[in-house]
């Protein structure tokens, strides 16, 4: 017991962080103490994950199988905790100038850490529905952060109705499987898989459990909630909706698919391919028309997550590798994207509208180049980073046999090309218009700039030994 | 001066962030020392770039130069020239001199423009010097983001709809052949050229969605490989992007497309297409040529009606690498000389030509044939220039325009004498349009108020114009300058081609007599 009790103490920690916060904020300061406790938040996290990302390599299992904590569920850990932290610190300024930073936010935002550091490592469905419901529902709440405005609270609701159907799904899709396979443990369920095929009523639980997952990465056609939440939440929140909880998920979704159904890849390979392709070309397309740029990275994080589920469609190691590499740089890219978004004012007041980009180049080259790069690297055109993370995925596509994911993968990516490419033809070709403000935020810009530099720079540095990383923790997930 | 590839090829590089990073202000003087520290590196990189020919061993057919360093993901960093890819690495260092010369009238973003052209630099020269698979990607695409940007900020009234629709076109093409490259990647395990090039893919007969597909393998993976080439090239039906984005670009942009991008699609098809797939090269031989013919004499007939003369010239473009490409699928000697020779001279008369353009568009701000007329009264120096290099265009005798016509005919007949004879038609139209448009703006009376104030070429448009001079003649008089350094190199590309196709011709021979 007490054995199992040290693997998890990183969540524990978490946890416990969160409610002494919680206490102390009541009964002291409340919102006064919440950009301390923001600073703190983050601190804990980075903390955390350096002690994660360092510790102990070996595969630890947990409550009988309950919990596992391995290279796999570590790497995606660290991810996580990082672009947590990072959000948070992000958020601060923002939130505080408009008057919404509510000592909530911090604990909410570490509690739905902690759901994404049990999803990850989860050995057991009910871990899984435990972990997503605690992630989900503090998600739910930050959503609608901001109670008095219409679009916020409406944001939360349809995001919190939507999220309940599919967590629907999802656990008659689990006890399917359980009834069917008399066990909820991932490695009792891959032991009940015959032969290389699941039996019907696993099979019709796979779907099912796969459905509610495909929800919460936001796949075609799962996605009708991402434009809306993204577009009305408070832009730190979209920020982190569209970092941690996308690596989690996709983390959850790599375990299940290789711990639970590991031994039936043909059954599943088909359903993810779909998925893959729908979300590739309907978050290319449907971002094309957009004017708000919230909007635009809600498809074109749906047509990111199509990527990364190629890379899990292939259903190897490979695969599971690739995946991870194109999250870290997701991720990294959402980070300079949000921060330049939440830079984004005119007279103080935040503007979305992407025409509220002309002309920048001319009047704040450094930023525009470092939004240049990104964007450049988000449609994946070497030499950034980007590119090499959609290199990565297409072999894995490819050695997984899925040479018709590849070639879909590569033409949604033109399409895509178009809505980067109208970014930056709105700062660089686009007329005069009334200037945005300059950046208050010494950090916002930073982040860009720095996000923008690592796109770069790892191309010549050895990407800073992600892809090392990430081939150690997929061969810790797939065996 | 073991890296000395590496330094010719990020020398500009270096300069542009030196550029970016250093110079502050845009006032006049941050203006002009933008423009002649570009021009010193582009003249460095060239002078260096020499250095390269000086020791280069024409006999030698293997790569030279060559470089190998640990790069990400397994890849390698590595560089290296043969006799295909050296003398393109030298149009370039030497096109760029003066492609920043003829820009120094540019008054917009002076320091942006200037980076933009040097990091161009790299860029192509890249392409042309990697030995590795993912680096000619990364080299190949990547140049497209600073053209891009050219093409959009200095273009002309529609540049948005030219920047987008070169933007597009070439990455469509160009995404094709990354599944193909990570095919290669599967099948050999490994990106690097060199090894490729001795590796057979698989060219057995593959059943794909119930189509047999001869040639298999090697077949997808040259069309994989041409549908990107073919949209660089530009090759009919797939052309249609670059008048766009000729007549938008600013003039230097026009001569680097047109000199130097163009090219990087048929040195693709020399140093992947043809070499890497040859049984999927030999199977669709006749469709390049035809599609080939069919460019020369549709674009050589649609450049006749146009009223734009950049349009004019782009469209004589794509129908001059019609020859390159029918030239490089004749797979014998004088077809593929030719062809390089054709790339080599084109890239000095086509920019030439764009910058005749430009000299009269910096006067009058205006490129309809119409606005002008009798030029030669009082521009005489420039009606000789434009004259030179329309005659050069055309493929008079005793310019470098006429040798490559002339070999890739010679090489295209040996193999199919149909297209030949459609493709030497190609000539005539040539002279027609050529010679007519030199007769609407130069020849005739100078009746237009507006040109009647119109000055002859300053003397720095006469030094941007002497070199390409001295290179379109001295070509024209004297080819074994090119052919002596491309021959070897070409003739074993030859040999090894033919090798592979009478191995799998054996084969095949082998497998019908044990049945």
């Amino acid at each position: 017991m007490q054995a199992d009790l040290a693997i998890l103490l990183p969540e524990i920690l978490l946890s416990l962080f969160a409610l002494a916060a919680l206490l102390a904020a009541v009964y002291t300061g409340k919102d006064k103490m919440a950009s301390a406790l923001v600073w703190l938040t983050s601190a804990v996290m980075l903390v955390l994950a350096a002690w994660i990302g360092l510790g102990d390599a070996t595969t630890q299992i947990a409550f009988d199988g309950t919990f596992i904590n391995d290279g796999f569920a570590r790497f995606s850990k660290v991810v996580i905790l990082i672009s947590a932290a990072i959000v948070l610190v992000m958020s601060q300024e923002y939130m505080k100038r408009r008057d919404i930073l509510r000592f909530e936010y911090p604990i909410l935002v570490s509690l739905s850490a902690v759901g994404m550091m049990v999803m990850v490592s989860a050995g057991d469905l009910i871990a899984l529905y435990m972990g997503l419901e605690l992630q989900s529902l503090a998600l739910y709440v930050v959503a609608s952060l901001r109670r008095d405005s219409a679009k916020s609270t409406e944001a939360g609701m349809k995001y919190f109705v939507l999220g309940a159907l599919s967590s629907g799904l999802l656990l008659y899709g689990a006890s399917l499987t359980y009834g069917f396979s008399g066990t909820t443990s991932f490695s009792g369920i891959i032991q009940a898989v015959q032969g290389d095929h699941l039996s019907l009523g696993v099979l019709f639980g796979l779907v099912f459990i796969t459905s509610g997952l495909a929800f919460k990465v936001s796949a075609v056609p799962f996605h009708m909630w991402t434009p809306d939440v993204y577009e009305g939440s408070p832009t730190p929140v979209t920020a982190f909706f569209a970092t941690a909880p996308k690596m989690a998920a996709m983390g959850l979704f790599a375990r299940v698919m290789h711990d639970a159904f590991g031994g039936a890849v043909g059954d599943w390979q088909q359903v993810i391919a779909f998925l893959a392709v729908l979300s590739m070309f309907l978050g290319s397309i449907a971002a094309i028309g957009q004017s708000n740029i919230k909007r635009l990275m809600a498809y074109s994080s749906i047509a990111h997550m199509g990527y990364a589920l190629m890379g899990l469609a292939s259903g190897t190691a490979l695969g599971v590798e690739s995946m991870l590499v194109y999250m870290a740089i997701y991720v990294t890219m959402n980070v300079g994207t949000f921060a330049f978004i939440l830079s984004m004012e005119r007279n103080g007041t935040p503007v979305t509208d992407i025409k509220s980009l002309c002309n920048l180049s001319s009047y704040a080259p450094g930023r525009a180049f470092s939004l240049l790069v990104l964007m450049f690297s988000l449609a994946g055109v070497p030499p950034m980073l980007g590119f090499f993370g959609k290199l990565y995925v297409l072999r894995a596509a490819y050695e997984g046999g899925l040479a018709w994911l590849a070639v879909a993968g590569v033409v949604a990516s033109v399409i895509g090309a178009y809505y980067y490419l109208r970014i930056v033809f709105f700062m660089y070709f686009g007329e005069e218009t009334e200037e945005l403000d300059a950046p208050r935020n010494p950090i916002l810009s930073g982040l860009l700039v720095g996000s923008a530099v690592v796109m770069i720079a790892a191309v010549l540095l050895n990407m800073f030994g992600i892809d090392g990383a990430a081939a150690a923790a997929a061969a810790s997930l797939v065996n | 001066m073991g890296n000395l590839l590496s330094i010719v090829t990020f020398l500009p590089l270096v300069a542009a962030i030196v550029l970016a990073v250093f110079l502050r202000g845009n006032d006049e003087a941050a203006q002009r020392n933008a423009k002649w520290l570009a021009l010193v590196a582009t003249a460095v990189t060239f002078l260096i770039s020499l250095f390269i020919l000086a020791e280069f061993d024409p006999a030698n057919t293997g790569f030279q130069y060559v470089e190998e360093r640990d790069w990400i993901l397994n890849l390698k960093y590595k560089v290296g020239v043969d006799g295909i890819s050296v003398l393109f690495v030298l149009l370039t260092t030497f096109i760029m001199p003066l492609v920043i010369a003829c820009s120094w009238d540019v008054s917009k973003r002076v320091k942006e423009y200037m980076i933009a052209f040097l990091a161009l630099e790299t860029l192509m020269i890249g392409v042309f010097v990697s030995l590795d698979l993912v680096l000619f990607y990364l080299f190949f695409e990547a140049s497209l983001i600073p053209m891009f940007l050219i093409i959009g900020i200095w273009g002309g009234a529609n540049r948005i709809y030219a920047s987008f629709k070169f933007f597009l076109y070439t990455f469509f093409g160009s995404v094709l052949m990354l599944v193909a490259m990570v095919a290669m990647y599967t099948d050999a395990g490994t990106t690097d050229i060199p090894t490729l090039l001795n590796h057979t893919f698989a060219s057995e007969t593959l059943n794909l969605f119930g189509f047999q597909i001869i040639g298999g393998m090697q077949t997808l993976m040259f069309i994989a490989f041409f549908a990107s080439f073919a949209v660089k090239m530009p090759m009919w039906p797939v052309h249609t992007w670059l008048p766009d984005a000729h007549v938008q670009a600013p003039t230097a942009g026009s001569v680097v497309l047109a000199a130097i991008l163009l090219k990087m699609g048929g040195y693709g098809f020399l140093r992947f297409s043809l070499p890497m797939f040859p049984v999927g090269a030999e199977i669709l031989t006749p469709v390049v040529f035809w599609m080939s013919a069919i460019a020369i004499v549709y674009t050589s007939l649609v450049a006749l009606v146009q009223e734009d003369m950049k349009k004019l010239i782009a469209y004589s473009s794509v129908a001059h690498m019609g020859y390159v490409t029918m030239g490089i699928f004749a797979a014998n000697q004088q077809g593929i000389d030719g062809a390089i020779f054709q790339m080599l001279s084109h890239g000095f008369i086509s920019g030439a030509l764009f910058l005749c353009v430009g000299v009269i568009y910096d006067r009058m701000h205006t490129r309809e044939i119409d606005a002008y007329g009798g030029l030669v009264n009082r521009m005489p120096k420039y009606a000789l220039v434009f004259m030179l290099f329309t005659m050069a265009n055309v493929g008079l005798p005793g310019t470098s325009g006429f040798i490559g016509e002339f070999l890739v005919l010679m090489g295209i007949f040996q193999e199919n004498t149909w297209v030949a004879a459609v493709a030497a038609s190609g000539v005539i139209f040539s002279a027609a349009y050529a010679l007519w448009l030199y007769r609407r703006v130069v020849m005739g009376a100078l009746i237009k108020e507006s040109l009647k104030a119109i000055t002859d070429m300053s003397t720095r448009e006469r030094a941007i114009f002497a070199p390409l001079i001295i290179m379109t003649i001295l070509l024209g008089v004297y080819p074994a300058l090119i052919t002596d350094i491309i021959g070897p190199s070409v003739s074993a590309l030859i040999d090894n081609y033919d090798t592979a196709l009478a191995a799998v011709s054996h084969e095949t021979a082998g497998q019908v007599a044990q049945h």
